[in-house]
């Protein structure tokens, strides 16, 4: 709308607001017009490689291998998509990812529960010293703690274990999660608490019968966060586990380059049955993401 | 409020940006049916107990201190002491306590024409995806606002479908998009400026790998730039901007002094995260050179990590990596103070 405000000059006499209105609504209509066609050609251009991964997976392998790539696939199979099952260590892999990723998640939102009442109830010293560790961390470059742990998990015999991996990741989702819930902690009234205590609660019941039932969407929220990156985690699975029969999904998916070249129509097959789950609950908590990330806190 | 009313998706994202408030049905009248003001005071007391040598919230914050303390504090603490030994393959395999050997690390990386390659680079790499990414980031958002809603709600389905695609998921496309022989950006350009450049290795000149690089960066990191700039938007209150237009102001003077004091912070918040996140870049390159970047490629993290593994000095892989962290901490001393600011720590 405010291409047309230029054409407003300044001195005139006050016109009244219907007069603007009329004057502004043809431009604007107009504007309109070229805003959507490029808001379009922008959603194609972020589309595109999600659409060339599906496509690509979908197509016949004659059209994968071919100098002329095509827009669209002549045909549609499942060939990849079997040949990328049929890959040594798929199903160990999918066990590895599971194993790994929902151990490490429900301990961290046990952990990370616990944390978040602490801080969104309490006060106490070094309250707001915790929280501004859990903000700085997160920056830390992961190299920076690979080398050491990668030492130490040796020293501890860690590594090609599944153990090593889970505490990476469980703490991993820590920093996140803690300020997360705890945003969702504070905006439960402590009355409710109260009351539940007057009325005869323990605190522990106080908790499980008027708090967790409040805090549960939260928690699903965090929890999903939290198994979205441990899914797609891949460096630390990478240095700390080289038993081929441990593998995470992440990567299982670098044993189709080969020194021979890459078979791509597998690679995009087993990356489209990678990426699924996560756009599934990717799209259930969206509006939340947004905020998880800003701040790594929700306002309290 | 009643601007939310009138656009749905503004109001969802809207919704993301504030606290997500659980459907709580607070009792007007209270529990104990005292006067308003009073009972404010209750509340504000009652909100966040203090009571004296109280033991729970201790406990409770234990776990996750020991927890973190393992995983982030100790091996941070464990970097600054090994780059000032010198761990090599022996005394990892052995157990030895590795020698000290004071700055001879750091001396001998800062001594290095190579690392100051690396850290030009770095810095060359995180200033352009930086620069793309809000720059793009940005228009589109301000773009956004202008929208019908039904390409406003395609566009969003489409940042969202881009933001979820996982690294490893997003690399591997990448990396097919640019494949020398199939790769769809060969055949493509091919049809414009013949047929020359089927077989096009775009990795040779690491110029254009990292213009492919960048590529893939940006596509990554513009979606929650976007979606967080536009929420920031929808904040603005349109009778501002109406009557900024009225008295005169052109498109510019419109953004400067109606649009931009409210979006600032938000824009700032997320170009520090950009900064950082950017400055971090390890997958992308790793995943798009397979694994086993060529030095040309080298960022200043994958520079500490192929010293640490491929050369299997620990020792200046911790050295690089804490001077890393050093040179990252100003960024993140400036973000923490945003974020005390805007009230977000408290």
């Amino acid at each position: 709308m405010s291409t047309s405000t230029s054409t407003v000059p300044a001195p005139v006499p006050a016109p009244s607001p219907a007069a603007v209105e009329q004057k502004l609504r043809p431009d604007r209509k107009k504007s309109r017009g070229i805003y959507d066609v490029l808001g379009l050609l922008f959603a194609v251009v972020m589309a595109f490689p999600v659409y060339w991964l599906i496509i690509s997976s979908l197509r016949p392998n004659h059209e994968i291998r071919s100098y002329d790539q095509t827009l669209w696939p002549s045909s549609l199979t499942f060939d990849n998509f079997a040949r990328a099952v049929e890959q040594p260590n798929f199903s160990t892999a999918v066990q590895s990812s599971l194993i790994v990723s929902v151990t490490a998640v429900v301990g961290g939102m046990i952990i990370a529960t616990l944390a978040a009442l602490a801080i969104g109830r309490f006060r106490f010293f070094g309250r707001r010293a915790l929280l501004m560790v859990l903000i700085l961390v997160q920056m830390l470059p992961p190299t920076a703690m690979l080398i050491p742990i990668y030492a130490q998990l040796n020293a501890i015999g860690g590594l090609d274990e599944y153990w090593g991996l889970i505490v990476v990741y469980l703490v991993s989702t820590l920093p996140f999660a803690i300020i997360m819930i705890r945003g969702f902690v504070v905006n439960i009234p402590v009355e409710l608490e109260e009351s539940a205590m007057v009325d005869g609660c323990t605190r522990m019941g106080a908790f499980r019968r008027v708090i967790f039932p409040l805090l549960a969407p939260g928690l699903a929220a965090a929890s999903i966060f939290a198994l979205v990156n441990a899914w797609n985690e891949y460096l630390f699975a990478y240095i700390l586990i080289n038993d081929n029969s441990k593998y995470t999904l992440n990567v299982w998916l670098m044993t189709f380059t080969t020194e021979r070249g890459t078979d791509y129509g597998a690679l995009m097959a087993s990356s489209t049955m990678i990426a699924l789950p996560v756009v599934v609950f990717f799209m259930i908590i969206q509006k939340k993401m947004a905020t998880g990330l800003t701040s790594g806190a929700v306002k309290g | 409020m009643k601007r939310k009313v009138s656009h749905v998706t503004a109001a969802d994202t809207q919704e993301a940006a504030g606290p997500p408030a659980p459907p709580v049905p607070r009792d007007p009248k209270g529990t104990d049916g005292r006067p308003g003001p009073e009972k404010e005071t209750v509340r504000a007391t009652g909100k966040r107990r203090r009571r004296k040598g109280e033991l729970l919230p201790f406990l409770l914050i234990l776990p996750a201190i020991v927890a973190i303390a393992a995983v982030y504090a100790f091996p941070l603490t464990k970097t600054v002491i090994m780059s000032f030994q010198d761990m090599g393959r022996r005394e990892l395999w052995t157990g030895e306590s590795p020698p000290w050997v004071g700055f001879e690390q750091f001396t001998n990386i800062l001594g290095d024409e190579e690392f100051w390659y690396v850290c030009g680079r770095t810095v060359l790499f995180m200033a352009v995806c930086v620069g793309l990414t809000m720059t793009i980031g940005l228009l589109v958002a301000m773009m956004m606002t202008r929208l019908s809603n039904w390409v406003r709600l395609t566009l969003t389905a489409a940042l969202i479908a881009a933001w979820s695609m996982p690294l490893m998921v997003a690399a591997s496309i990448f990396r097919w998009l640019s494949d020398s022989d199939y790769g769809l950006l060969n055949t493509l350009i091919a049809k414009v400026a013949g047929e020359d450049f089927l077989g096009h290795n775009w990795f040779l000149d690491p110029w254009q790998g990292f213009a492919i690089i960048t590529l893939l960066v940006v596509w990554g990191a513009v979606p929650f730039v976007v979606i967080t700039l536009y929420a920031a938007l929808t904040q603005v209150p349109r009778e501002l901007e109406e009557a900024a237009a009225l008295d005169g102001a052109d498109v510019r003077g419109i953004f400067r002094y109606v649009t931009w004091p409210v979006i600032r912070p938000v824009f700032v918040m997320v170009t520090t995260l950009s900064v950082i996140w950017d400055f971090n870049v390890f997958g992308q390159i790793w995943l798009l050179r397979g694994n086993k970047p060529e030095p040309e490629y080298e960022t200043l993290g994958l520079y500490s990590f192929s010293k640490a593994f491929e050369s299997t000095s620990f020792s200046q892989g911790t050295a690089i990596a804490l001077i890393t962290v050093l040179l990252l901490s100003g960024v993140a001393v400036f973000y923490l103070r945003q974020l005390m600011k805007t009230g977000e720590v408290e």
